[in-house]
């Protein structure tokens, strides 16, 4: 008797596991990304990229300025502790690489923060209002896409001087263009879904159903496209940098330090080497991460 | 009793470029507190039209005409604040297909408590109590754990249900189903049709049941009304119209119903077909298929009009003295 009793409430848990616990669209997506070997060594890496960029800085005794007078144009090296060398004017590379990272990372942040903020918002208002409203404002987004990309950073260069993140948000502030289109795409062909329509008998106003119907339904694509969206503001950022319009010395970038390192990389190579893998590995697991997400929010597209 | 919903000399019409399609045409009529009324007809006779504008959810091109007075209000007239005070407050809707009428992204413990905080401005543990205890009304079982999930854990028939509680949480006055039950299987569908007679009966809304499935609303409605191209034909009480249909295409309706227990040879499909409704007949619209027709019914619209107590008809040849033995069905 006791034995059975123990083994119907053993039966009785498996059921209670067994049953159904919720699992939202978004945990489908997670356990279809872990299962991309190529999305998950990337996720490992660009953790590593991240970790070594934020806590880097604070275990190695030179800093990103200070030069070094023993050691000018010093090669990589355990003897003297520039284990990544040092440039022209003695400063380690370590130091001015895991900087960079930190300073790429973070304005590729903010700018596709800024960028998905607004782009959501207004293609989701574009969508859902639709009509001339729509009209209106996706004439604008074509309009400020035909506008010369390099003239437009130039004039905020002039409005927003030499402080780089002000900068890269309103980087971010034009990025949303393609962001918006997207969600406007997105959002016309949710609108005549059903629920939505449900949402609007059962009296919710416009805007309440913009937030809570149509956006949350948006998460798909959006999480994909903003993935997309830091790698591109990265080399957007080593581009402008390169052109000498992004950070200012002594403060570095990848962009920056590649620009400096392409010039002499033929008596220190060291100097673009390390940069330049850095950023290889950030933009190529951050495009592998992005690829798995599109995957795993929309298997039907494999 | 002073009616909960009065529609008068109701009219739809959708601008289309080649020319205005009449989809709703001076309809008229009452629904009482407490009544069920099922609407039948055809695919684009008009019947799920007709409500969409009650509701104010009609394509932009649509142009409506004529009262809906609900209480003392003309629903017609409210502006978009307002109309949105009464939706889901007062008069809610149960649409048609279950599986695409949920959010799919959101929980149901999300979607069930939304119009309660919004209409009756109750705290979220309130809600969340009354939505628990309407899940279990409506027979879905370990209700608090279903609360938790997402629509595509369930089936067909629970998400009905789940749409019918979320429909009916707020007390509405007034409750508009589209055709709840044609996306169900057959046998859900009578467990489904029961947990709305009961529920209604229980609260004492209106209901308003939208069918093409004359089988489907015979048991739950009060009184039926037979729309055919934009205008109600027949209006008459349940067991009437299902014994001694008076409008010849409500009788034709009701032979056209495959039934279990006849030949299909006996069923008889209506020739011909409705009129467009960018191009109605000058007479009664069901004139060209009709086989009573003469010469009045192509010259003018049929009023409708009493043929017996409590029963309304549009047509001069009223058929329900006949007897089916001598009846003409449609033309041949």
């Amino acid at each position: 008797m006791i034995l059975y009793s123990a083994r119907r409430a053993a039966l009785m848990d498996d059921a209670a596991r067994a049953a159904p616990k919720g699992r939202s669209l978004a945990a489908d997506a997670r356990r279809r990304l872990m299962q991309n070997k190529a999305a998950v060594f990337s996720l490992f890496l660009l953790g590593l990229v991240i970790i070594l960029a934020l806590a880097g800085p604070w275990f190695i005794s030179h800093d990103y300025e200070t030069p070094d007078w023993g050691a000018l144009r010093s090669m990589p090296s355990f003897g003297n502790g520039h284990y990544f060398g040092t440039d022209q004017n003695g400063r380690d590379m370590l130091a001015r690489t895991l900087y960079g990272t930190r300073v790429s990372l973070l304005v590729a942040l903010i700018a596709t923060l800024v960028s998905v903020c607004i782009g959501v918002l207004y293609g989701a208002v574009a969508g859902y209002v639709g009509g001339r409203v729509d009209q209106a404002m996706m004439r604008l987004v074509d309009i400020m896409y035909a506008l010369p990309y390099i003239l437009f950073v130039i004039l905020l260069m002039v409005i927003f001087g030499r402080n780089v993140f002000l900068l890269f948000a309103a980087i971010g502030a034009i990025e949303w263009l393609t962001m918006a289109r997207i969600v406007r795409g997105q959002t016309i062909a949710l609108k005549e879904r059903e629920f939505v329509e449900a949402a609007r008998a059962s009296g919710q106003t416009t805007f309440g159903i913009i937030l809570r119907h149509i956006i949350p339904n948006l998460t798909g694509p959006v999480v994909i496209y903003a993935a997309l969206t830091v790698p591109e503001i990265i080399v957007t950022e080593s581009f402008l940098s390169y052109l000498g319009f992004g950070v200012q010395e002594p403060l570095t970038s990848l962009g920056t330090l590649i620009s400096e390192g392409a010039d002499v990389m033929e008596v220190m190579p060291w100097l673009l080497g390390f940069p330049a893998l850095f950023l290889v590995s950030l933009l190529l697991s951050l495009m592998f991460i992005g690829d798995g997400l599109r995957d795993a929010f929309d298997p039907k597209d494999r | 009793m002073e009616p909960l919903l009065k529609l008068q000399d109701y009219t739809i019409r959708f601008a289309t470029p080649d020319g205005d399609v009449h989809a709703v045409t001076g309809l008229d009529l009452d629904l009482a507190p407490g009544e069920k009324l099922a609407i039948v007809g055809e695919s684009g006779s008009g019947k799920s039209q007709c409500w969409m504008g009650v509701m104010g959810l009609l394509a932009r091109n649509a142009r409506v005409s004529g009262r809906a007075m609900f209480g003392d209000r003309n629903l017609l007239g409210l502006t978009q604040r307002q109309l949105d005070a009464v939706r889901g407050a007062e008069i809610c809707m149960v649409f048609q297909d279950p599986m695409t009428a949920l959010n799919p992204v959101l929980r149901i413990s999300r979607q069930l408590t939304e119009t309660l905080e919004v209409h009756r401005g109750a705290g979220r543990r309130e809600a969340e109590k009354q939505a628990i205890a309407m899940l279990e009304r409506v027979g879905i079982p370990d209700a608090p754990r279903r609360f938790r999930q997402y629509p595509h854990e369930m089936s067909g028939g629970m998400r009905q249900r789940v749409v019918i509680a979320m429909a009916l949480l707020t007390k509405p006055r007034l409750l508009i189903a589209d055709e709840p039950t044609t996306a169900l299987d057959v046998t859900i569908q009578a467990q489904i049709l029961d947990l709305f007679q009961d529920l209604v009966t229980e609260t004492g809304t209106s209901l308003v049941m939208i069918s093409h499935d004359l089988g489907a609303v015979a048991g739950i409605a009060d009184r039926v009304a037979v729309m055919y191209a934009g205008r109600i034909v027949e209006d008459s009480p349940v067991d009437d119209l299902y014994e001694r249909p008076a409008h010849p295409y409500a009788r034709a309706l009701l032979q056209s119903i495959p039934r279990v227990d006849r030949a299909t040879a006996d069923i008889r499909p209506i020739d011909g077909r409705p009129p467009s409704l960018a191009d109605l007949p000058r007479g009664c619209s069901f004139a060209p298929r009709c086989g009573y027709r003469t010469d009045a019914c192509d010259a003018a619209v049929p009023p409708l009009a009493d043929i017996e107590p409590g029963r309304i008809a549009a047509c001069f040849h009223p058929v329900h003295r006949h007897t089916a033995a001598d009846s003409k069905g449609s033309r041949t």
